[in-house]
C-alpha cells in the first residue's frame, strides 16, 4: 500500500469520520482516498474551497466533538497555520497531516524536511505546541495515526503527522488494524448539542482580559511539561557502544541506519537515535547518549532544524556536526557514510 | 541471482506509458508474496505519458534502509534517455536488462552482465502491444529469480485491477515469451 493511501485507511480504522483538504502533490492519493471511502462508510470528505478553508471546517467538527483531520504538503500546511493555532487556542485535538516537499514558496515537490522548525516551533501564532510524530516506514505511518488521534484527545490539542513525499510516494507491506468497536473517548467538552439537559458549552480561543488568558496559556504549558515528561518516544539502534550517534527521523532516518551498517562493517562503531516524537524531543535518549558517545552526528532532508534541538539538549557535552541535502534530494548513505568516517578520523 | 539471499536493489528506467512503474510494483509483490521485506518508491513529479518515469525496488531479508535505489545491482532499461543517465551507476557485477528494440547501444563496461531483450519488438509481433514491461519482467524472472515462481504468479494476479481481468492472459503470455527471450 501506498504510504499516503496507508495514512488514510489508518485514519479511518482510528475512528476518523471528517477529512477536509485541498489537492497538492507529494500528498494527494491521501485525500483521493478519503474521497472514495469515506461517502460509503456514513463519513464526510470535503474538497474546500482553500486550506484555509479546510482547516477551519477541521475546527468547527472538531470542536463538535468528532474526530477530524485534514492533509497537506509544505505550502498547504503554512496557509492551515492560523487554524492551527486556532485549535490549540482552544484546546481542541485534531490531526494534521504535512508530507513534506521542497520549500522555501512553492518550492518543489520532491521530498524534504524543512518544516521541522514550523512543526516543532512556530505551526502558528502564539504561545503553543502541538504533537509531533515523525514515522519512518508506511506500518509505523499506520501506528502513528492512531497514537496522534489518542494522544490528542488526551491532552486535548491538535496533533500533526510530519512525513514527507517520499514517505507518501512509497510502497511498503503494511497491517492497518481494524478498528470495528473501537470506544472513542468521551468528550464532555464538546459543544455537540445538550437539549437543555446541562449548561452550554463554548469552544473559543478569544480571551481579552490578559489574566485569564495568560492562566489558560499557564494551564496549558503545565500540560506541556506533563507530556514531555511522559510521551518521548525515539528508536535506538546500536547507541549502546557508539562512539558516533547519528540523530536522524523520517526519511532521512532510513538512509541514516544504512550508513550505520556501513560504518559498522568497516569497524567504526556508529549508531542511530531517531526521534519517533519531534515534539516532544526525545531528550531522554539523546541527553543518555551524551555520556556515552564521542560526537554527534545529525542527519536531515533540510539545512539543519532539528540540529538545533540536539545540541540543546547535548548542551555542549559533545560535539554535534550536521549534514543534510536539501531541495527535494534525497541523502545517499555513501555521503552520509563519508561523514561518519570524517568523524571517526578525527576521534583517533 | 545465484545467491537468493542478497539483497536486490533494483532500479527500472523508461518513458512514462510503458509501464515501467507497473513492471516495479509486480516485481515488488513477488518479493512480497515470498514473505521478504520489500519497498517500491516511483519517481514522481510533472511526469506525463512520453516523459521519463522510473521507479526504485528494494526485496531483502532484512528490514530496509533507504528505498532510494542510487546504485542498483539490476537494472532494467526501457529507453536511451535512461539507459544513458544510469548505466554507469549499476554496482559492479550487477545485472543490466536492456529492451534492445528501443536501445541502440551495447554496455561498455565489462563488470556488469547484460541481458538485451527486444522486448517492445516481441509484445508487437505476438498481439501483446504495451506488454514489453512484463516481457522483461518475465527475463529478468528467468535471469535472477527475484522471487519463487508461485509468488510471480500471486504478484501479477494482485497487481491486475480486477476491471482489467481480461488482460491477465495477455500478461501471462508475456511473462512466458520473456521467460524463452
Amino acid at each position: 500500500m501506498k504510504g499516503n493511501e496507508a495514512l488514510a485507511e489508518a485514519a479511518i480504522q482510528a475512528g476518523c469520520r471528517h477529512f477536509f483538504g485541498y489537492p497538492i502533490t507529494p500528498q494527494t492519493e491521501l485525500a483521493a482516498y478519503m474521497s472514495k471511502k469515506m461517502p460509503k462508510i456514513g463519513g464526510t470528505y470535503l474538497q474546500a474551497e482553500s486550506e484555509i478553508a479546510a482547516i477551519n471546517m477541521v475546527l468547527g467538527a472538531a470542536s463538535a466533538g468528532v474526530r477530524a483531520m485534514t492533509s497537506s504538503s509544505s505550502p498547504g500546511i503554512s496557509l492551515k497555520t492560523e487554524g492551527i493555532s486556532y485549535l490549540a487556542g482552544s484546546d481542541v485535538p485534531a490531526l494534521i497531516i504535512n508530507v513534506q516537499r521542497g520549500g522555501p514558496g512553492l518550492g518543489g515537490i520532491q521530498p524534504s524536511q524543512a518544516d521541522y522548525w514550523q512543526a516543532t516551533k512556530a505551526t502558528g501564532h502564539g504561545d503553543f505546541q502541538i504533537l509531533v510524530f515523525a514515522p519512518s516506514t508506511v506500518q509505523e505511518m499506520v501506528d502513528l495515526v492512531s497514537c496522534a488521534f489518542d494522544l490528542g484527545d488526551k491532552y486535548r490539542m491538535p496533533a500533526m503527522i510530519l512525513a514527507d513525499g517520499m514517505l507518501g510516494q512509497m510502497m511498503e507491506p503494511v497491517s492497518i488494524p481494524s478498528g470495528e468497536g473501537k470506544q472513542l473517548p468521551e468528550k464532555p467538552w464538546a459543544v455537540s448539542g445538550h437539549q437543555g439537559k446541562r449548561p452550554h458549552n463554548v469552544v473559543n480561543s478569544l480571551f481579552l482580559q490578559p489574566q485569564n488568558l495568560e492562566e489558560l496559556v499557564k494551564e496549558r504549558f503545565a500540560r506541556y511539561e506533563q507530556i514531555k515528561k511522559t510521551e518521548q518516544r525515539a528508536e535506538e539502534y546500536l547507541t549502546e557502544d557508539a562512539d558516533i550517534v547519528l540523530v536522524a527521523y523520517g526519511a532521512s532516518s532510513r538512509v541514516a541506519r544504512s550508513a550505520v551498517n556501513a560504518a559498522r562493517s568497516q569497524g567504526i562503531k556508529a549508531g542511530l537515535i531517531r526521534p519517533i516524537t519531534l515534539w516532544p524531543f526525545p531528550t531522554d535518549a539523546i541527553s543518555r547518549a551524551a555520556g556515552t558517545a564521542q560526537h554527534f552526528l545529525c542527519v536531515e532532508m533540510s539545512m539543519g532544524q532539528m540540529v538545533d534541538d540536539v545540541r540543546l539538549t547535548v548542551n555542549g557535552a559533545k560535539p554535534v556536526a550536521f549534514y543534510g541535502r536539501t531541495g527535494g534530494i534525497i541523502p545517499t548513505p555513501a555521503e552520509i557514510l563519508n561523514e561518519i568516517q570524517k568523524l571517526a578520523g578525527g576521534a583517533r | 541471482m545465484s545467491n537468493p539471499s542478497k539483497d536486490l536493489n533494483i532500479l527500472l528506467a523508461g518513458f512514462g506509458g510503458q509501464g515501467v512503474l507497473f513492471a516495479g510494483k509486480v516485481i515488488a509483490y513477488g518479493g512480497l508474496m515470498d514473505n521478504k521485506e520489500i519497498s517500491w518508491l516511483p519517481s514522481y513529479g510533472p511526469e506525463m505519458r512520453g516523459g521519463t518515469a522510473n521507479c526504485s525496488v528494494c526485496i531483502s531479508d532484512k528490514p530496509i534502509g533507504s528505498p532510494l535505489v542510487v546504485t542498483p545491482n539490476v537494472f532494467v532499461a526501457m529507453n536511451l534517455p535512461s539507459f544513458d543517465r544510469f548505466i554507469d551507476a549499476v554496482e559492479p557485477g550487477g545485472v543490466v536488462l536492456i529492451d534492445s528494440y528501443l536501445i541502440d547501444k551495447k554496455v561498455e563496461r565489462d563488470d556488469v552482465k547484460a541481458f538485451y531483450v527486444p522486448a517492445t519488438k516481441l509484445a508487437e509481433e505476438n498481439g501483446l502491444k504495451g506488454g514489453a514491461n512484463i516481457i522483461l519482467i518475465g527475463k529478468l524472472f528467468h535471469e535472477i529469480g527475484f522471487c519463487s515462481a508461485e509468488a510471480l504468479d500471486k504478484a501479477i494476479e494482485k497487481c491486475v485491477p480486477a476491471h482489467k481481468s481480461h488482460l491477465m492472459s495477455n500478461n501471462k503470455k508475456a511473462l512466458e515469451i520473456g521467460m524463452h527471450a
